[in-house]
């Protein structure tokens, strides 16, 4: 495997994370990763989307033109995520309907249209399929960890499975509620965000401006 | 040139094509096995409801063979009688079709549903002799963020529940969520709905034992769900009540 090959499809798991470092598909993390299921299926069905897009969107990439290239983009990543609906729908249906209306959404999620716009549009097919498939992972690194936490703290269980036994079925672990709904995702990110910039510190990004000092205290 | 007009709309034109019939292929191939999905989902949760098979451990094969056991009827809500019926017919679609369905007026409309369909479908399960073993009846109606969809089940004698179960909700997971909770479930049957042919069955707070005044009208509510608790005590004092399948409930008890 080629040097750049490697680069685009490590690097966002951990140096260039789209949750992580580019804060992009916040949106789903929050809302999929109340239970470690639907957060997985979720990670599978936006790698694919985010890799197909790229990769077709990066084939015609020189025939597009500029002036609905969006367009373009949208109906590309808005086609593969209807058919990868309707396959969830005839394959997983139970998944299907957890998920609900959260797999439409990808159609909205920024890193689909944040990689095809960015990388897809410059870059070669092969690479392109690459980099959605290295930033599929990234964010599906970031869910998969959010989602483990949240199952496991709010419900005590792990895909279903009991780790933590409930009081409320005779065990010790008092859930807590908070962890299954959305606001925690964001706490965890947050945390999340911290930790990684405190280790990388290349990922703190330079202050755009500089807060002047209050000025009544300097006229004394 | 890739930005001329002409480009611009053969652009356009080639990738609509090639997109929509893709599309089109996928939905149009998978279809079949959908809408088997989603029957098969609702007959597996009129099984569950009827009590005729445990959550869980029950296969596509299954859901068949119990199935047959049960007998799907229409009835109209204004009079309680029995009417004809389409096999696939959907609550949904009859709700939204002003023709099959009337606009409840806020007073009336407890469970805020909006449209009342004119019809809806019971399902009647049958013992080896034939005669009723449970009655089960489709009950919706909004809790916090979601409309509940679910079934009621009831003894032969239209008053005693034998359980209850939503096949579609999208309440808190772990909170309104816990409407799923096998538990909670649990506490429904041998529950009555009426007192003298009013529906008075309800969710209260802190718990229900057996010294609890009214106890077999009462179910402990779900903890840290307060509106999912009160949307369920609601769906189901309108569907059992006169607007609901209170006619139909009158009825079948003048016949026993």
């Amino acid at each position: 495997m080629s040097s750049e090959a490697k680069k685009v499809l490590l690097m966002p798991i951990l140096s260039n994370n789209p949750i992580g470092l580019q804060i992009l598909g916040i949106c789903s993390a929050l809302a999929v990763t109340s239970n470690l299921k639907t957060t997985l299926t979720m990670c599978v069905a936006l790698t694919l989307v985010t890799a197909f897009s790229s990769f077709f969107i990066s084939t015609i990439r020189n025939h597009v033109p500029s002036s609905i290239r969006i367009i373009v983009q949208m109906t590309i990543i808005a086609s593969l995520v209807i058919v990868v609906d309707q396959f969830l729908k005839a394959y997983a249906f139970q998944t299907s309907k957890q998920l609900s209306v959260f797999v439409g959404l990808i159609i909205t999620n920024c890193i689909v249209m944040g990689r095809a716009e960015a990388y897809a549009m410059k870059n070669p097919p092969i690479l392109s399929f690459l980099d959605g498939i290295g930033n599929g992972l990234g964010y599906s690194v970031m869910l998969i960890v959010i989602g483990v936490i949240r199952e496991l703290f709010g419900t005590g269980k792990l895909l279903g499975f009991e780790i933590l036994p409930v009081v409320s079925e005779g065990g010790w672990y008092m859930p807590n509620g908070m962890m299954l709904l959305p606001p925690s995702a964001f706490f965890i990110i947050g945390l999340i965000i911290w930790g990684l910039r405190s280790v990388k510190r290349e990922q703190i990004e330079k202050d755009e401006f500089k807060i002047t000092s209050n000025s009544m205290n300097n006229s004394h | 040139m890739s930005d001329s007009i002409q480009k611009t709309l053969l652009v356009a034109l080639l990738l609509c094509i090639v997109c929509s019939v893709i599309v089109s292929t996928a939905a149009v191939k998978l279809k079949p096995i959908q809408q088997s999905n989603a029957l098969i989902d609702k007959r597996k949760n009129i099984i569950i409801a009827a009590g005729l098979a445990e959550a869980g451990g029950i296969s596509d094969k299954d859901v068949k063979r119990l199935f047959n056991s049960i007998e799907m009827k229409g009835i109209d809500l204004s009079t309680g009688e029995y009417v004809d019926i389409d096999k696939d017919y959907s609550i949904e679609k009859a709700a939204k079709d002003p023709k099959r369905s009337r606009r409840l007026k806020p007073k009336e409309d407890l469970a805020d549903i909006r449209w009342l369909p004119n019809v809806m479908p019971v399902y009647l399960a049958k013992d080896k002799q034939n005669k009723i073993s449970k009655i089960v009846l489709p009950v919706h109606g909004y809790g916090l963020w979601s409309t509940l969809y679910g079934f009621l089940a009831l003894e032969p004698d239209a008053n005693t529940v034998a359980g209850l179960g939503f096949y579609q909700h999208a309440e808190t997971p772990g909170l309104g969520g816990e409407v799923d909770n096998p538990k909670w479930k649990a506490l429904w049957p041998g529950k009555k709905i009426y007192e003298d042919g009013i529906p008075v069955i309800k969710l209260v707070k802190g718990g229900v034992d057996a010294n609890t005044p009214n106890a077999e009208h009462k179910v402990d509510a779900l903890s840290g769900a307060t509106l999912t608790s009160r949307g369920v005590t609601n769906l189901l004092q309108f569907w059992m009540g006169d607007k609901g399948y209170g006619k139909y409930i009158t009825r079948l008890k003048s016949q026993s």
